[in-house]
């Protein structure tokens, strides 16, 4: 795509998710320690059995919510694409309290009811998956659809294509191609979840993986089993993995990002499904997001004055870190398109492990490894960008990769032949046609940088720190309406940029 | 995470304080305890008035974190305070080797127990107990026993990962000896959930998922006084509530170990000592003033079992904990 | 690398060339005269297409040597061979506009910024009478359009071998002789080397003089467009049904 420079640029991406994801782990297995007994196992046991429950499902509602958004037009239609980010992008603990403002035992539901329903348990982390997933993975899935030409769609339509015609020519290779790549990053996701399935699991039989790796770094002090459990959890999600992307066949679509407003004929019954879903869907991701909007608008007025400074920190590291995970992803992106299959899928797979890296045992092995040389304070800023876009990297690899590939099928010849290659074809090609998928890629990076990684609070500097940082201390002094407060700017921040960044994408992109 | 800006602006004024000559005492602590609402600012004015030096507050999360990290930094820390570590996590701050004796004089400690740990220094402490709000909930238990036995929903947190959490496991087992996993087998199903911090429970108390939560008797003090809302109460139990101190140790590498004892004398003065029940919301371990109103008169038995007794039986406390939860 | 001086009408030359292309192969040892018109027909799939990627090099010979105008195509790059390729979709950027697209056969860099590049554009728009949609995008033109505009950067860069891909498939009759037309004319004014892969052979008889046919995954010696389709091999009279 870009020529040797490109080419280089993506080993040196790779070498830093590398390093970044494997030093850590290596400097705390180096510590002796025991590895997981029996007690472990369980606890791996019921991890990888919640991230499949919640990946599977997700994925599963992904599919008819996708449908139906692709063959109902609305007004606003795009802005609520746009905003499926929204959930995955919440804080943790902020997303929490508005399902239980919703679904707690003295929730909307609840009250509407009359009695208090529990979704304390398996199902309340399900439910807590599923909202952050479920947009995420839809959002994958129409950019499956996206890429279909609309001559085919519009070829569909003409030849009025019976339900089993489309699934046959549009809904299954689309699936094929997205649905197994959608369910190893929502998998991916679910197993590193901490405060999710802590606060609602119920107890500790839903212990994951994250809180024996945390007890055993913050209570225990065992650095040794908490890398070799951490360990034991990376091999597990490479198989997953490895599974997993066999699945995905890449579809040879033509060309297309954009979704198209073609009509292909649904039987009533179908129709009504459809706009069934959508007002469910609505419901159930809207509901906690007004919950949030509505406690948070209660404190706004209590909030401490050093809101501001921290949400313009927040602010600079998340678009440092977007940025550097967003050229990260894209020479990465770029360096697997040139790869022979099997190695492809190899760095595939190896960059979507990052996500399954624990960021606990990331940021104890980046301080043990940091500490003897500087002082852990002085690289906290770096560090934290270059860590939060080395775990956000995976996703924005999972949007990437079939746009490049699109564009290199699509107009690989025609720059051949115009001369046009490696730098020159990068800035007159591949990166205008990439816009779309690089403005979402962009937005999603930001966002999620905003919010809490909770990788790195072993370097925290001598100040007020972050939004989510302040946040935090506000819960843990009584002060909750502040905190909803603070959590409501921190929402209201990161969306807006998410927003800004995918409107971008749009408005420079090209349908092709 | 962290920030260019703050950290531009503080490598700035370490410098300049560097090149003033004006040595620097760091201080480490959990962060509401550095934060602009809690007893931070005012300690630090306080302080580098009569010092002569710049005092500069680490937050590096929560109390156990904060011991974390230092075992961590081990003997290159530059730490010379650490302010906020738990009673119930001594054992392990003893392993970590890392605390010079503080010599301070401790007779003028108020604590309801007597104190003799020569390096680990009180300066402030809270009893650990169920708030429930009294709209809500007309008769609250008045004891652990009473509480097991009803079907009072709770929230509570978890003993491997939060203090207080921790805190009620010693607590059970202190009530209770051999007997305490029939306390919480007859307990668990009134569990809500278990949280990982105390944040999180107190946060889901307030949203209304349980009638009563785990936390401290001075947690109504905070919402009479700083909100005035006197809805919440402290349930008293009868075989007494467990005490969780919180204690400053001053490190055995400190580099200014002059400047460190000064600090820990400061710490249970009047000055601070007076602050800290309305930005700390705990009782002052030393106290001089009267408490103001809303911190309502300390329960009748106060527990706190000895160091080696806690490390002795922590881990079988959990584990009946795990047993009784896990089911 | 220099630039390598081209001439006129070359030949091109297959020897013994095999060259593999998904899945099927496709044998060529003939000589494709200069400075004619060669159209090739054949059936579908019998790898047209894949001698015209061959040419162009986008298609690696599996065997065998392929020289145009004496010279060793071994190893150059598509830039730097003497040939235009018109695909037959995706001819233009998307997000260029026709300007900017035609602009490419001048330079590697679609902003052309002198006077005399933009008049050369101008021109070439002129030449195939798109004069007027300089500015458009290629998403608002017609088939048809797009291809002509495809034809005028090909008219820019100038190569000496100049291959069609059905490049006026979706055209009607009428559109479709002028453009042929056209070609004709440019390959006749500048002694290029043009092969036409077509599925009209009313096409081959407009324009070509020579004629090759592909079937049976192998290329034809070309003969004379007339004495091939009045003594048609049997091969030829199967595609053309007769």
């Amino acid at each position: 795509m870009a020529g040797r420079a490109g080419a280089l640029a993506g080993w040196a991406a790779l070498a830093a998710v590398g390093l970044v994801c494997l030093a850590p782990l290596l400097a705390l297995l180096a510590q002796p320690g025991n590895w997981p007994g029996a007690y472990g196992w369980s606890v791996l046991r019921f991890t990888l059995m919640q991230a499949a429950l919640s990946a599977l499902i997700s994925v599963a509602l992904a599919v008819p919510l996708a449908g139906a958004l692709v063959h109902r037009q609305f007004r606003g239609k795009a802005t609520a694409i746009a905003l499926l980010g929204a959930p995955f992008l919440l804080p943790v603990v902020v997303a929490i309290f508005g399902l239980l403002a919703v679904w707690g035992r003295s929730g909307w539901v609840s009250d509407l009811l009359g009695t208090p329903i529990d979704i304390y348990g398996l199902k309340g982390i399900l439910l807590v998956h599923v909202f952050f997933n479920l947009p995420l993975a839809t959002r994958l899935v129409l950019q499956g659809w996206a890429m279909v030409p609309p001559e085919q769609l519009r070829l569909g339509a003409q030849l009025g294509m019976g339900w089993r015609g489309q699934w046959q020519v549009f809904g299954a290779p689309i699936l094929r191609a997205t649905l197994p790549g959608a369910f190893l990053v929502v998998f991916l996701f679910c197993i590193t979840s901490f405060a999710a399935a802590l606060i609602l699991g119920g107890g500790p039989k839903a212990t994951t993986v994250e809180l024996a790796i945390y007890q055993a770094l913050r209570l225990e002090f065992d650095l040794g089993a908490a890398a070799r459990l951490a360990l034991v959890q990376l091999a597990l999600c490479l198989a997953v993995g490895l599974i997993a992307l066999r699945l995905v066949r890449p579809v040879q679509f033509g060309a297309g990002l954009a979704l198209q407003p073609i009509a292909l004929p649904r039987p009533k019954m179908l129709v009504w499904l459809d706009w069934m879903i959508l007002v469910l869907a609505a419901g159930f991701i809207g509901l906690p997001i007004l919950a949030i909007a509505l406690r948070g608008l209660v404190g706004l007025g209590d909030m401490p004055a050093s809101i501001l400074p921290a949400l313009a920190r927040s602010i600079g590291v998340a678009l440092g870190s977007g940025l550097l995970a967003t050229m990260a992803a894209l020479a990465l992106a770029g360096l697997i398109t040139r790869l022979r299959q099997g190695l492809a899928r190899g760095v595939e797979l190896g960059v979507m492990l990052a996500l399954a890296a624990s960021p606990f045992v990331l940021g104890t092995g980046l301080f043990i490894l940091f500490n003897p040389i500087l002082d852990p304070s002085d690289v906290a800023l770096p560090l934290t960008a270059l860590v939060n876009a080395v775990l956000i990297l995976p996703l924005l690899l999972r949007l990437f990769m079939p746009a490049l590939a699109q564009i290199k099928a699509d107009y690989g010849r025609l720059a051949q032949m115009c001369g046009l290659a490696g730098f020159a074809q990068f800035r007159f090609v591949t990166l205008p046609l990439l816009a779309r998928p690089l403005g979402l890629g962009m937005g999603l990076a930001v966002a999620l940088s905003m919010g809490d990684l909770g990788v790195i609070t072993l370097f925290a500097s001598p100040d007020a720190g972050t939004l989510p940082m302040v946040m935090h201390r506000l819960m843990g002094s009584y002060q909750t309406a502040a905190a909803a407060g603070a959590g409501l700017v921190l929402v209201t921040a990161t969306l807006g940029l998410f927003y800004v960044f995918d409107k971008m994408g749009a408005r420079l992109g090209h349908r092709i | 995470m962290n920030n260019r800006l703050t950290l531009a602006a503080a490598l700035v004024i370490a410098t300049g304080a560097a090149s003033a000559d004006t040595p620097e005492l760091v201080v480490y602590t959990y962060d509401s305890f550095a934060a602009e609402w809690g007893p931070g600012p005012a300690i630090k004015a306080s302080f580098e008035a009569e010092c002569a030096c710049t005092l500069t507050f680490v937050p590096a999360g929560d109390g156990a974190e904060v011991l974390s990290r230092l075992r961590l930094e081990g003997a290159r820390s530059d730490a010379d305070v650490v302010v906020g570590l738990d009673s119930s996590l001594i054992p392990q701050a003893n392993d970590a080797g890392l605390f010079a004796p503080h010599g301070q004089d401790m007779a003028g400690l108020t604590l309801p127990i007597s104190w003799d740990d020569a390096t680990y220094l009180p300066f402030d402490w809270g009893y650990l107990a169920f708030v429930f709000d009294q709209t809500r909930l007309a008769n609250p238990p008045a004891s652990l026993e009473e509480l097991a036995r009803g079907d009072v929903s709770v929230i509570i947190q978890d003993p491997r990962s939060s203090t207080p959490g921790l805190g009620l496991v010693l607590w059970a087992k202190a009530v209770f000896g051999d007997e305490a996993h029939q306390f919480w087998d007859a307990f668990a199903d009134q569990i809500v959930t278990v949280t990982p911090g105390w944040s999180e429970a107190y946060g889901l108390f307030l949203e209304g998922e349980a009638e009563m939560v785990l936390s401290y008797t001075t947690s109504p003090a905070y919402h009479i006084i700083a909100e005035g809302d006197d809805t919440k109460a402290a349930a008293r139990f009868a075989e007494g509530h467990y005490m969780q101190i919180e204690l400053a140790a001053q490190l055995a590498g400190s580099d200014q170990p002059a400047l460190a004892a000064a600090f820990l004398a400061h710490l249970i003065s009047p000055a601070v000592q007076d602050i800290i029940p309305t930005s700390n919301w705990m009782y002052p371990a030393a106290q001089s003033a009267a408490l103001p109103d809303g911190f309502v008169a300390a329960p009748d038995e106060a527990l706190l079992m000895p160091t080696d007794w806690v490390a002795a039986n922590r881990d079988l406390a959990i584990d009946e904990w795990l047993a009784a939860l896990a089911r | 690398m220099c630039l390598i001086r081209w001439g006129r009408a070359l030949d091109i030359v297959f020897e013994g060339a095999r060259i593999r292309a998904g899945g099927f192969e496709v044998l060529a040892d003939a000589t494709l005269p200069g400075g004619q018109i060669t159209a090739l027909i054949g059936p579908s799939g019998a790898g047209k297409s894949t001698l015209l990627a061959a040419i162009a090099g986008f298609a690696p010979l599996a065997a065998g040597g392929l020289l145009v105008g004496g010279q060793n195509m071994a190893g150059l790059p598509p830039a730097q061979r003497p040939v235009s390729l018109v695909f037959q979709d995706h001819n233009l950027f998307e997000h260029l506009s026709i300007a900017a697209n035609t602009a490419l056969g001048l330079s590697a860099d679609p902003r052309s910024k002198t006077t005399e590049a933009r008049d050369k554009v101008a021109a070439a728009l002129g030449r195939v009478g798109l004069a007027d949609k300089a500015q458009s995008m290629p998403g608002e033109l017609s088939g048809g359009q797009r291809s002509r505009a495809a034809l005028a950067r090909a008219l820019l860069r100038d190569r000496p071998v100049f291959l069609l891909d059905e490049p006026f498939a979706a055209l009607g009759p009428g559109l479709r002789h002028a453009m042929l037309d056209l070609v004709a004319e440019i390959s006749a004014e500048r002694r290029l080397t043009t092969l036409l892969v077509t599925h009209q052979p009313d096409d081959a008889v407009r324009i070509a003089q020579m004629t090759a046919l592909v079937a049976q995954g192998k290329l034809h010696a070309p003969q004379s467009t007339q004495a091939l389709f009045s003594n048609p091999p049997d091969a030829l009279s199967d595609y053309l049904g007769k």
